[in-house]
């Protein structure tokens, strides 16, 4: 690709998304019908400090929408919006793109996109100055000559945002509600209807019984997920599948096995491909295949990401060498037996996409808002009370972090903390009746070679009385959890570590940091109004790049159910899709459907994505923005862990 | 804390065991314990992972007992660090599904390793869970009977009717106990789901135990902590006779938990 030194190489170390596209660029090979449009105008903007210099771009295609091969017809019923002006400014560019039209092949009319600059450009221009009176890093937005005749891939960069609400299943289960809607008038209805599709995304299906006889409907059921995850071995062997036991899911193995190796011999092996309405992509990692379908209308590189974690979870539980020493003394071994008991971790995290989780998305780390002089208490108690063989301590709120003490020379990678926290607050396997507990894991990003032990201590934030007795059930009252983590070296560390939380613990409550985690749970999330009165936002992520964590707001008032929720991630996936194409210099995008206005902030610092009413303007967006980003900075040592504690 | 709560309002002298649950994967580790400490059940409980340490008391008439339980997850890859949980037990629950031969199999090999490599003294109590999934006409015997079937004095061993083989059983009772009694093993089948025998397996660990190897519950974590460093082994005298009469009183008791 022409410009390896595009801004992306900012997040490098932050891992996931950007090298995929490179390797993927050339690799598909299921090309039918795909054609390469010459995007109308691509246009970049760079904010930072310091400037990069204006370069050249050439684009080839570096991706394809996974649905782009394929004729949808338009989204069933929907208003359509006749689509509105792109911003492209003489001297900075925004990418505007707009979506709900109808769209023949999957690809823009070419009268779709008016262009009108000038009118952006007043948006812009406020957008700037209002930025600039932060100061900090959005104040330097620069602009630079607008790389007009780069072509692009119209799809890539378009297609995810085209797939949105298009994307298949959202059609569908538009297209059900709508049709319900139209017998029962009723629009709360609709909303039910779409929440039960969805919630039985998650539905399990019955076994298949030994005579075959609900095979046909097993199937249906099976086909009907939205999502799913396979994962098998290079000899063919199924080691996991999402939906399904292996009586059903045998033929699909059978299959993806027969194609994947059908490409092996290639120079590349086969990366990805598209069939109807489901998108397939592929991740060869040493002996395993992991296998993504869905028809959630991610993009490619977010769907590797997936696999990624999955990986990672098996290496969690067996390491790099032991998998690998297993499968050479034995490659057809049946991996299940090593892994028993991962499934339920597997799913977790597998779930966890599917519903849609901020978290992953950005590679990122929520952390509980609490004052920093509150915070440094909690973070001396815990370096004061710090037993001899500790390699990290975390406490954590509801898979919030709320404080963290290492070891200078040792941070903490995210996908780590990302299977941990999945572990404790996804999967259900840690809640023996108020039992403390002790795992040994491995943290492939620390090390992928061997085991550390965690010690792992419930307590509970509303309970005055600490000792959690019982882990609660549901996703939202273990919001309200306090958990205890130490990880250390020595796997005879336990009664070292557990005298080390009875300490804490008296600390914490002498010194009112208990008091302080508690509130600071029991207040939750602010909502939009609450960071900025009067916003349209109605929802944000901020990522600070810097400290690999990120900030929103409280799904309520305006995301109050499994749907919407999973819907407002939809959308961030394609706002972090279309910004995150390895080519893509835009920096600042919008994105206007007939639900919602959004935008997608990117520059050296942070990236932001904010949601807006339809209604509201692009103006009023950019207001928006900028609240948030004034609200940030205030609030940045509440919101953000910096630095952490270190010994 | 609750540690050091039992021994300054208790009368009685205190003093804590170390317990070891051990045994296949989804035989039911985990909801013995649960039924045990919480009397409480959860269907399609989640595999452990990794293991759980949980306290629990336990009034006998002449003293408290403060178990120290280690619940293992049970699976292949965990059984290289079993030996790091059953080291300094004073006791042993190694369990199996009565409606699972292999569970068996994998139990015997659990006793084999505890009498070759944990702490001579050690109490071991052999427990066939899932009870309640056998014929209700059998379980009816085994079950309920069973509760009060230890005023009969039935050795502390349950008190399984034998014969009239249910629907989902695949292990007899007579098989188990046989090979239970051979091995001197405590004996008991058991339903977490109904809680049927479970307190009473317990508590006749707690009789079982011999005073010499009971140590006073100074309370303190750190005292754990100093024994696993120490090694720990005071039950060293020769292995009880675990049929004998002191298991059979204290299957009267109950745990007053
Ligand atoms: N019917 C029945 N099911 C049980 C009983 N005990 C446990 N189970 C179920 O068996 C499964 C495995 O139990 P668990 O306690 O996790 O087993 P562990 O792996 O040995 O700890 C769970 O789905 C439990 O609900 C029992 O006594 N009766
Ligand atoms: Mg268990």
């Amino acid at each position: 690709m022409a410009d390896t030194a595009n801004i992306d190489t900012a997040e490098t170390a932050e891992g996931i998304s950007t090298k995929d596209f490179d390797k993927r660029a050339g690799s598909e090979h299921s090309e039918s019908g795909t054609r390469e449009v010459p995007i109308a105008s691509l246009q970049s903007r760079e904010s930072s400090p310091p400037p990069l210099p204006a370069r050249p771009r050439q684009l080839s295609r570096p991706d394809r929408s996974p649905f782009g091969s394929y004729s949808r017809p338009s989204s069933a019923g929907g208003p359509r919006l006749a689509s509105r002006a792109t911003t492209a400014v003489s001297r900075a560019d925004i990418q505007t793109k707009s979506y709900g039209d109808e769209r023949p092949g999957g690809h823009l009319l070419p009268g779709s996109r008016g262009v009108s600059r000038q009118q952006s450009f007043s948006n812009l221009g406020r957008f700037v100055s209002n930025s600039k009176s932060d100061g900090g890093d959005s104040a330097s937005i620069r602009s630079y000559i607008p790389t007009l005749e780069a072509s692009g891939d119209v799809e890539s960069l378009l297609g995810e945002v085209l797939s949105d609400y298009a994307s298949p299943a959202w059609k569908k289960l538009d297209a059900c509600a709508l049709e319900q809607a139209g017998y029962f008038h009723d629009v709360t209805y609709e909303v039910d209807v779409l929440n039960d599709i969805f919630e039985r995304e998650f539905d399990e299906l019955e076994p298949s019984r030994p005579d075959g006889s609900n095979e046909e409907a097993l199937m249906a059921q099976f086909r009907s997920k939205l999502k799913h995850f396979l994962i098998l071995s290079s000899a063919g062997k199924p080691i996991y599948s999402r939906h399904g036991d292996d009586q059903l899911v045998t033929n699909y193995i059978g299959v993806v096995q027969t194609i994947i190796s059908f490409y092996q011999g290639a120079k590349d092996g086969l990366k990805g491909f598209t069939a109807g309405d489901v998108r397939f992509v592929i991740m060869s990692k040493g002996p395993l295949n992991l296998v993504a379908i869905s028809q959630l209308g991610e993009s490619d590189a977010q769907l590797r990401a997936q696999l990624e974690a999955l990986y990672m979870q098996i290496l969690s539980t067996l390491t790099l060498p032991n998998m690998e020493r297993m499968f050479s003394n034995r490659p057809s071994i049946d991996l299940r037996r090593p892994l028993q008991g991962t499934e339920t971790l597997l799913s977790a995290l597998a779930d966890g996409f599917t519903r849609g989780s901020p978290s992953s998305l950005l590679s990122a780390l929520e952390c509980l808002r609490l004052r920093k002089t509150h915070r440094q208490v909690i973070n001396n108690s815990m370096l004061k009370v710090r037993s001899q063989n500790l390699l990290y301590g975390l406490i954590v709120a509801g898979g919030k972090l709320v404080s963290v003490i290492r070891p200078k020379k040792h941070s903490l990678h995210p996908g780590d903390l990302e299977l941990i926290f999945n572990m404790l607050f996804e999967a259900e396997g840690i809640k023996a009746g108020g039992g403390e507990n002790w795992i040994p894991i491995c943290l492939p990003g620390f090390n992928n070679t061997g085991f550390l032990y965690m010690y792992v201590s419930f307590l509970s934030a509303t309970q005055p009385n600490h000792e959690v007795v019982e882990r609660p059930s549901s996703r939202d009252e273990r919001e309200e959890e306090i958990a205890i983590l130490f990880i250390s070296p020595n796997k005879e560390g336990f009664f070292e570590l557990r005298q080390m939380k009875d300490d804490l613990v008296e600390q914490l409550q002498e010194n009112g940091g208990m008091q302080s985690i508690r509130s600071a749970v029991v207040k939750g999330r602010p909502s939009c109004v609450d960071i900025a009165p009067g916003t349209v936002a109605r929802h944000f992520l901020y990522k600070s790049k810097g400290n690999v964590q990120f900030a929103m707001p409280s799904y309520e008032p305006n995301f109050n159910t499994t749907l919407s929720r999973r819907r407002l991630l939809s959308l961030y996936h394609i706002l972090h899709a279309s910004v995150h194409v390895k080519n893509a210099h835009l920096k600042v995008q919008h994105c206007i459907s007939r639900d919602s206005i959004s935008l997608a902030w990117i520059t050296p610092m942070f990236e932001l994505f904010c949601v807006a009413d339809p209604s509201a303007s692009r103006n009023a967006l950019a207001q928006a923005a900028n609240k948030i980003i004034q609200w940030i900075r205030r609030e940045e040592e509440r919101v953000f862990i910096i630095g952490g504690a270190v010994f | 804390m609750a540690n050091t709560a039992g021994a300054g309002n208790q009368p009685k002298p205190s003093s804590s065991v170390k317990l070891v649950l051990l045994g296949e994967a989804a035989v039911g580790k985990s909801s013995l314990v649960l039924r045990f400490v919480n009397n409480d059940f959860q269907e399609n409980k989640e595999p452990t992972i990794g293991a759980a340490f949980l306290t629990q008391k336990c009034n006998l008439p002449n003293r408290t007992i403060k178990f120290e339980i280690w619940d293992t997850a049970g699976q292949e890859r965990f059984a290289s660090l079993a030996p790091m949980y059953y080291r300094n037990a004073q006791s042993a629950l190694v369990v199996y599904d009565l409606t699972k031969p292999s569970s068996l199999t994998k139990a015997k090999h659990w006793v084999a390793e505890l009498q070759r490599q944990a702490s001579p003294g050690i109490v071991i109590a052999l427990v066939g869970n899932k009870l309640d999934l056998t014929n209700p006409s059998s379980s009816t015997g085994d079950a309920t009977s069973a509760i009060s079937g230890e005023e009969d004095g039935a050795e502390g061993t349950g008190n399984v009717e034998e014969g009239d083989e249910a629907d989902a059983r695949k292990i007899s009772t007579a098989e188990a106990k046989a090979y239970a009694e051979e091995e001197s093993l405590l004996f008991f089948e058991t339903s977490a789901k109904t809680g049927a025998n479970v307190s009473e397996v317990f508590t006749a660990i707690a009789n079982a135990i011999p005073e010499t190897s009971l140590r006073g519950a100074r309370g303190a974590a750190s005292d754990a902590a100093t024994q696993a460093a120490l090694g720990g082994r005071r039950g060293d005298d020769s292995r009880v006779n675990l049929t004998g009469p002191r298991a059979e009183v204290g299957a009267k008791e109950g745990c007053a938990c």
